[in-house]
């Protein structure tokens, strides 16, 4: 390998990880939040930073979190982990075309590491300016977010651990204010916020079903109501 | 729980999500309809953990002024609606809800 190439890679790599730098600051404080949150409902220190090592996925992390936290079953929890992350699947079937000629020992990794922040930096680039060297550049977004994320993981477990009266101070409350704010702004169209009254409806009249089905069944009657209203406002537009 | 366990199926699983088409490739499809249904996966799950936490924290539907969830949450999903900052609603939601418990909620 010629210096030159092992120069450009670097750049690459680097460009990768500058422009990852604002995802960087927005997971900072989820981080921090899931840490304490894992603590206070009952993880160990090493189950908790586990968590984001071995799954590395955000908003299933906290998911799982509050089910573990109420004692859920592990069927109903893996099959929320593969309902709430099968968006994943999409973005691998986005950056398909790009990766198809690297060997599996690129492939696998980058997989791993394939976060929504990760997925929007690394789409663009590749959209915008090809995918010439790409993996490297993929590399350095996933290596920014994979040691931010465990960074303020352990920040948040730390603090979890100092606070050890956090769990009677609220905990169920701040996983609700976490969920809320979270959702909050994802319902400015009107098919998502169908989606959500939907599964809040069927939500509440489906509380204390076994094995947590009502979420099941909540999360159905969300994608379908806002498929459904989707449609329609489909039909309207092409009407007028 | 064995939490090692949970979080292996949970690492398996995603793993195998995000690896599907990169490493197994080509020969999935990915009808259009699906490609659609997921993005309302993220509100509708989140919704369903939600609002039986506003309406009913201890299990029975409470819309009274005990409940501090209620306001509290209706709070951080305001705040984060309009500014859009996530933190910023959680933090202020976090001092609606106390000072509710403690204007509200005797003992």
């Amino acid at each position: 390998m010629s210096q030159q190439t092992c120069s450009s890679r670097r750049a690459l790599l680097l460009e990768g990880v500058r422009d990852t730098v604002p995802m960087l600051v927005g997971a900072a404080p989820f981080g921090v939040i899931f840490g304490t949150l894992a603590i206070a409902a009952g993880l160990s220190s090493a189950t908790a930073i586990g968590m984001s090592v071995l799954v590395f996925a955000g908003s299933s992390q906290f998911i799982g979190v509050s089910l573990i936290g109420a004692g859920t079953a592990l069927p109903v929890l893996w099959l929320t982990t593969f309902v709430v992350n099968l968006r994943h699947a999409l973005y691998s079937a986005t950056l398909l075309p790009f990766a198809r000629d690297w060997s599996l020992a690129w492939r696998w990794p980058l997989a791993f590491w394939l976060t929504d922040e990760t997925f929007a930096v690394v789409e663009h680039r590749f959209r915008t300016k090809g995918a010439q060297g790409g993996q490297w550049y993929w590399l350095g977004s996933s290596l920014a977010m994979y040691g931010n994320w465990l960074l303020w993981t352990v920040v948040g477990v730390s603090l979890g651990q100092s606070l050890p009266g956090l769990a009677n101070l609220g905990l169920d409350f701040a996983m609700g204010a976490t969920f809320a704010a979270i959702v909050a702004p994802q319902l400015k169209r009107r098919p998502a916020l169908g989606a959500a009254v939907a599964a809040g409806v069927v939500a509440m009249l489906g509380r204390g079903l076994p094995y947590k089905l009502d979420l099941m069944l909540a999360a159905l009657a969300g994608v379908t109501s806002g498929l459904l209203l989707e449609g329609l406002a489909g039909r309207k537009e092409q009407s007028t | 729980m064995n939490h090692w366990l949970a979080i292996s199926g949970m690492m398996l699983l995603t793993v195998l999500i995000r690896a599907s088409f990169l490493v197994f490739g080509q020969r999935l499809a990915f009808p259009d309809w699906l490609n659609r249904a997921l993005h309302y996966v993220p509100p509708a799950v989140l919704s369903a953990l939600v609002v039986p936490m506003a309406l009913a924290p201890a299990g029975t539907v409470d819309i009274s002024l005990q409940n501090a969830y209620l306001p509290g949450i209706i709070v951080a999903a305001l705040v984060a609606w309009k500014s859009g900052k996530t933190l910023l609603a959680i933090v202020i939601s976090f001092v609606v809800y106390g000072l509710w418990r403690w204007g509200f909620v005797p003992g």
